[in-house]
């Protein structure tokens, strides 16, 4: 499919670009010390950090990616929201944020190291900065991927444009150019994303409209009508609802494991908070973050929901087809975006596509330049230098980050659904992750050895988990490729589609058979991060217990929840103090579980 | 002096609101709202731009006046 761009559409995304350059220069002023430039002087006011939190998730992997899983799965889609991202959003800012902000830790590998030792922190700082990398290259490679097919625009031509303006007004502005132009990204979505939303709505023929043409869709896929329209309901076994999962894995891969390991211990969206002006305003921006994080799936996938449903209901005349004749998901936004946005809203929509999948990049780099001159290079390669010289590195590095994205964006190509990728890297990296956090800072017993093991032993558990797994989503398509089908009985797979399915989705274990397989990749995900989440759990227990604390009490005050003292916000306002914020944004979580159950 | 992140960010949407009401001005009436159904979207959110743009401005004037 292709869009034609009018001259207003040009227009709009070059106001865009000027001002996100421009807001980089005025920026450049601010930049004099290394804390200015990684960390933003500690100086931003609660909502503007809590705005970033979330748009600094908010990059390709969502927008693109949410509204895919929103037209494959459903509203069950919105457990990525109310299970997968509010609980956890609620748990970092009222009983991590005062360990993450109080150490005065500069990043996470950071804490890491005052919590535990060095060894830690390294592989901590080493694996993150592998990640960020390659999730900008994704974000980058998924740039110039859609503008391509949609515009026209040559894929080199693409990333360099992003490249570019990415890097000038990070090398400019450090942390809080990529602050703001989150910020600036979180309206532009809002404002860019509603009215198509509403027109879409109208489309459809209102909720009415949309619930009966979801039900087609359910019966097309074989599933029970409701299917796309109620969250839980359908969950009681894997093969009732399209996403392959039950409630179990749901509400621990998903819910707990994988979404405490991402919101609580990931520095991207950690080092937003980090630059917060205050601990109040630091614990604060988690949870004002939740509020929009929770009416999210109303821009997100919603759209996806009201593409295929159009889709059903035009004999499979809305969205563009993948090669094998299903909807190809990953268009949904871009169709919805030229099926009813006429030249003019249609630049304000790509502006609003173009700033997610740049201040996804840019979040990325930021995260890497700290973490790495940081926890890499001010503590293994050149330590005792002057603040200037780590501020100069931080600038190459920002260069460097960006070069490694853009080698990353030529190597990304793999996955059909760039959201089963992220998550299958955070099952091996992040969730193991968490535990050590959880036992760390809950527990002072734990130790450097046992954390370190522990972690892994859980990343080693998420591989091994991986490695010996199968979804049969992955082997129907080995199947396709080889021109045969799927036994009934997958024990009796024959070794060829075995073989030809074996590899970055699992599998590259198995001798003669898997030793389980999952109806869906995402179920495997949930799975595997389980499995590392109670590996790592269990290993850092055992092994704190048999080895000898190197921290003392004292060593460890601020960095402990036993051995720190309780913040006292009884003289704020109840809607300045986390606590009170936490109750509201769950109680409004759970209503909206039970209005969409 | 710190930036005032509404500053830019109003201006920035207080122009896109100009761009897209003016566009819808000289547009109305034209095919392309067939898309959106009929509405000419460019106008009735190109005000709703200028209004939030607006908005913005107003406080990060508000904020400049009256220094912490």
């Amino acid at each position: 499919m292709r869009i034609e761009l009018g001259v207003i559409d040009y227009v709009l995304l070059c106001v865009y670009f000027l001002f996100v350059i421009g807001i980089g220069v005025v920026l450049r002023r601010q930049m004099k010390t290394g804390a200015d430039f990684f960390l933003s002087g500690r100086a931003i006011p609660a909502w503007i950090c809590g705005l970033a939190f979330i748009s600094a998730n908010l990059g390709a992997q969502e927008v693109i990616g949410m509204a895919a899983s929103g037209a494959k799965y459903g509203i069950m889609t919105s457990h990525f929201y109310w299970v997968g991202a509010i609980p956890a959003m609620v748990f970092v800012g009222v009983f991590m944020m005062p360990f993450y902000y109080g150490s005065k830790a500069r990043s996470v590998p950071e804490y890491l190291k005052l919590r535990f030792d060095e060894k830690t922190r390294t592989f901590n700082a080493l694996t993150f900065a592998v990640m960020t990398v390659f999730s900008s290259g994704i974000s980058m490679y998924a740039l110039a991927r859609l503008f391509d097919l949609l515009l026209g625009w040559n894929f080199n031509f693409s990333i360099l444009v992003s490249a570019v303006i990415v890097l000038v007004y990070i090398y400019l502005g450090g942390l809080t150019s990529a602050i703001y132009n989150e910020v600036l990204q979180f309206f532009l979505i809002v404002l860019g994303f509603l009215p198509l939303v509403i027109i879409g709505m109208k489309d459809v023929g209102g909720w009415h409209g949309l619930v009966a043409k979801l039900d087609v869709v359910a019966a097309n896929n074989g599933f029970a009508a409701g299917t796309w329209t109620h969250s839980w309901t359908h969950t009681g076994t894997a093969g009732a609802n399209p996403m392959g999962v039950e409630w179990f894995g749901l509400a621990m891969g998903l819910g707990f494991v994988l979404s405490f390991g991402y919101w609580c211990t990931d520095f991207l969206v950690v080092q937003r908070a980090m630059a917060a002006n205050s601990m109040s305003a630091a614990r604060r921006t988690p949870l004002i973050a939740a509020i929009p994080k929770m009416l999210f799936p109303a821009l997100v996938i919603l759209p996806g929901m009201i593409a295929i449903g159009m889709h059903a209901a035009s004999n499979g005349e809305f969205l563009p087809k993948s090669a094998d004749g299903s909807p190809d998901y990953n268009m949904v936004i871009p169709t919805m975006l030229g099926k009813y946005f006429p030249p003019g809203m249609l630049g304000l929509g790509l502006t609003a596509l173009m700033a997610s999948f740049m201040s996804g990049m840019a979040g990325n780099v930021t995260a890497f330049n700290t973490v790495w001159t940081y926890d890499i290079y001010q503590s293994h390669i050149k330590p005792g230098q002057s603040d200037a010289h780590y501020l100069k590195v931080g600038h190459i590095v920002t260069v460097v980050g960006i070069l490694l994205s853009v080698a990353c964006a030529y190597a990304a190509s793999q996955f059909n659904n760039i959201m089963d990728m992220l998550q299958l890297v955070f099952g091996f990296v992040n969730a193991p992750l968490f535990a050590t956090f959880l036992l760390g800072m809950f527990w002072k017993r734990t130790t450097g050895h046992g954390a370190f093991w522990g972690l892994v032993a859980g990343t080693g558990a998420a591989a091994i988990h991986h490695g010996l797994t199968l979804s049969k989503e992955t082997l129907a398509g080995a199947a396709h490729v080889l021109n045969t089908t799927l036994p009934a009985d997958l024990t009796t797979i024959s070794a060829d589609i075995l073989h030809k399915a074996a590899g970055i989705k699992g599998g590259w274990l198995c001798a003669g058979n898997a030793v389980h397989i999952y109806p869906v990749d995402m179920a495997q995900n949930f799975w595997a991060a389980i499995f590392a989440w109670s590996m790592c759990f269990v290993a850092t227990i055992v092994i704190s217990v048999i080895t000898k604390r190197t921290k003392t009490d004292k060593e460890l005050a601020g960095l402990v929840y036993s051995l720190t003292p309780r913040i006292v916000d009884h003289h704020e306002p109840w809607y300045k103090r986390p606590a009170v914020l936490g109750v509201v944004v769950l109680v409004v979580a759970v209503i909206l579980n039970a209005i969409f159950w | 002096m710190n930036l005032d992140i509404r500053m830019p960010m109003g201006i920035m949407f207080a122009v896109f609101g100009v761009v897209l009401v003016g566009w819808g001005l000289v547009s109305a009436n034209d095919p392309i709202y067939q898309r959106s159904l009929g509405i000419n979207i460019n106008l009735i959110w190109g005000a709703v731009l200028m209004v939030f743009g607006g908005t913005m401005i107003f406080f990060a004037r508000k904020a400049m006046k009256k220094p912490l």
